[in-house]
């Protein structure tokens, strides 16, 4: 999966989880988290759908290197690429 | 025979408005089935029906504010030969207040009850009582540009039916096909609605409008493309239509409820800090082997420690109504914060049979459901003890109000690295303070004290949860 492919996965990731954020203006350096107000119900749910999409489960270890659209691609990109 | 009745969707609630029907004379019902969606001034509701049978009739169109209380629709029982002897049929009122006495969809065995509300309810929507014509057929009258005495009525002591009204109107039209819509060709098309009035309220379909609570959109106004002017899941992705603002109506609810607490209940609050390291470690290692939609999180080890507190200390489990009643099972309430910044406190039923995996995935699906407004009529009957956290949000301690009419409310603060003393030493631990808020009325400071210990005894033996 290439960089393209794995920002609209993230992005569509949190959008499915919370349709309220507005995914062109997030941030992709910001925690999603503490930024974008995901809540840990939320982040599970954010985590689930990405690990289920690229067919990767997702340590709870991994978790920060899913708390910024950026990290998050960059892991999707690594994960997948295995 | 019963009726299926506008019901009671909060203490707060006097009337809703019934926004669709999602079954149609002839359909088959069961206990627990959503039957219809009602707006409420917090939000959409999925409404259950509380007995099995056939939809007789509807009495009530989309779009018509009533009373708590007031029929919506008749419903036949499976197999029900004779009607029961008929008891005094309730008035209005009676019924509003029979409904908040009793928080369920209620329904009556009675021919009489069933008859006489149809005609209160025409009067309640200001309308004249016509005996043997039902509000859905006037509408579809009204529809067809055709007056009641043009239709010859089939049904039970000469009643109009759906059928006798799509008859008339078959004729008539086949008797002046106008030059715009020449005489259709088969019957089954020559009988079909023409298109609906100009009206305010649009016809919207049933996906679109699950589509529009779910973004929060306001359908009025909207125009549709489907058939009859009906606003389509399509229409709804092109067009841009702007947001209900349920934040007022909500800051409204929860200024009644919390007034009304903080004027009748005499709160005391007793408070602890639980070290929460080993069952965090716990924790982790349980969800370690699981995918991670079926991991459990901390919210979920809470609530499962406030069910097994409340089963010890039932004298915080129920209502108080000029005394306490202890409830039978533990309906927990669980505050949830939905996504245009109000409150709603939808409860798990029989929380107590439900073990660490099930209580999560229950409180998966509530929260996502409350935060989408789309919780159902029985979830948001007053719970028997309610959990508020404000874990994400940062705070230490949460003092929270209970919620009338229960006891008791417990307040989770975050999670967080603390000093604390273990073993004789200063430690930095993980820890959480956790508050309960009682109702001095019902239960004194003893008591609350019994629940926070058998709560931090629970919480600390994950394993046994």
């Amino acid at each position: 999966m290439n960089e393209t492919q794995a920002r609209e996965l993230v992005l569509t990731a949190i959008a499915d989880v919370a349709p309220e954020i507005d995914t062109d203006t997030v941030d992709p350096d910001t925690s999603l988290r503490d930024g974008a107000d995901l809540d840990s119900m939320d982040f599970l749910a954010y985590i689930s759908t990405v690990s289920e999409t690229i067919g990767v489960d997702v340590p709870e270890d991994d978790y920060e290197r899913l708390d910024t659209v950026n990290a998050a691609v960059a892991y999707v990109v690594e994960k997948s690429a295995d | 025979m019963g009726v299926f009745r506008m019901p009671s969707l909060g203490a707060d609630m006097d009337e809703g408005t019934l926004l669709e029907w999602l079954v149609g004379p002839g359909d088959e019902v069961h206990r627990g089935d959503v039957i219809a969606v009602v707006d409420t001034a917090k939000s959409a509701i999925d409404v259950e029906v509380f007995e099995n049978g056939v939809i007789a009739e509807l009495l009530i169109e989309p779009g018509v504010q009533v009373p708590v209380g007031t029929p919506l629709a008749r419903i036949e029982q499976a197999g029900a030969q004779e009607a029961e002897p008929a008891p005094k049929t309730p008035e209005p009122a009676e019924a509003a207040v029979q409904a908040e006495q009793k928080p369920t969809v209620q329904t009556e065995s009675s021919e009489a009850a069933v008859r006489e509300p149809a005609e209160s309810v025409a009067s309640a929507q200001g309308k004249p009582a016509a005996p043997k014509l039902t509000p859905p057929m006037r509408h579809l009258l009204h529809q067809f540009g055709l007056e009641p005495r043009q239709v010859a009525g089939t049904g039970p002591e000469g009643q109009i039916t759906r059928q006798d009204v799509l008859a008339a109107a078959g004729e008539s039209q086949a008797a002046r096909p106008s030059p715009a819509e020449p005489a259709l060709a088969s019957p089954a098309e020559r009988v079909s609605p023409p298109p609906a009035p100009a009206q305010s309220r649009p016809r919207v379909t049933p996906r679109a409008r699950r589509l529009a609570r779910e973004r929060g959109v306001d359908l009025s106004g909207a125009t549709g493309s489907g058939a009859s002017g009906a606003v389509t899941a399509a229409d709804l992705a092109k067009s841009k239509p702007r947001r209900v603002d349920r934040t007022a109506a909500m800051r409204a609810a929860t200024a009644a409820l919390m007034g009304r607490a903080a004027r009748e209940i005499p709160h005391y609050y007793v408070v602890s800090t639980f070290d929460m390291t080993p069952t965090l470690q716990w924790l982790r290692e349980h969800n370690a082997d699981l995918k991670p939609r079926d991991r459990v999180l901390p919210a979920a080890l809470f609530l499962r420690a406030a069910v097994v507190a409340a089963v010890k200390v039932p004298e915080l489990n129920g209502h108080w109504d000029e005394e306490f009643k202890a409830s039978a099972g533990v309906d927990l309430g669980v505050a949830v914060a939905t996504r245009g910044g109000g409150l709603v406190t939808p409860r798990i039923v029989d929380a107590q049979d439900l073990d660490l995996g099930q209580l999560m995935s229950h409180l998966t699906d509530l929260v996502k459901r409350a935060k989408a407004g789309r919780l159902r009529g029985s979830e948001l009957q007053p719970g028997s003890l309610t959990v508020s956290s404000l874990a994400d949000a940062g705070p230490d301690v949460l003092y929270g109000v209970i919620y009338p009419p229960q006891v008791a409310l417990v307040g989770i603060g975050a999670v967080g690295s603390r000093p604390m003393v273990l073993d004789g030493e200063l430690a930095v631990r993980s820890t959480v303070t956790v508050t309960l808020a009682a109702d001095h009325r019902a239960t004194d400071g003893r008591t609350g004290a019994r629940f926070l210990s058998e709560f931090g005894q629970a919480l600390t033996h994950p394993e046994e949860l």
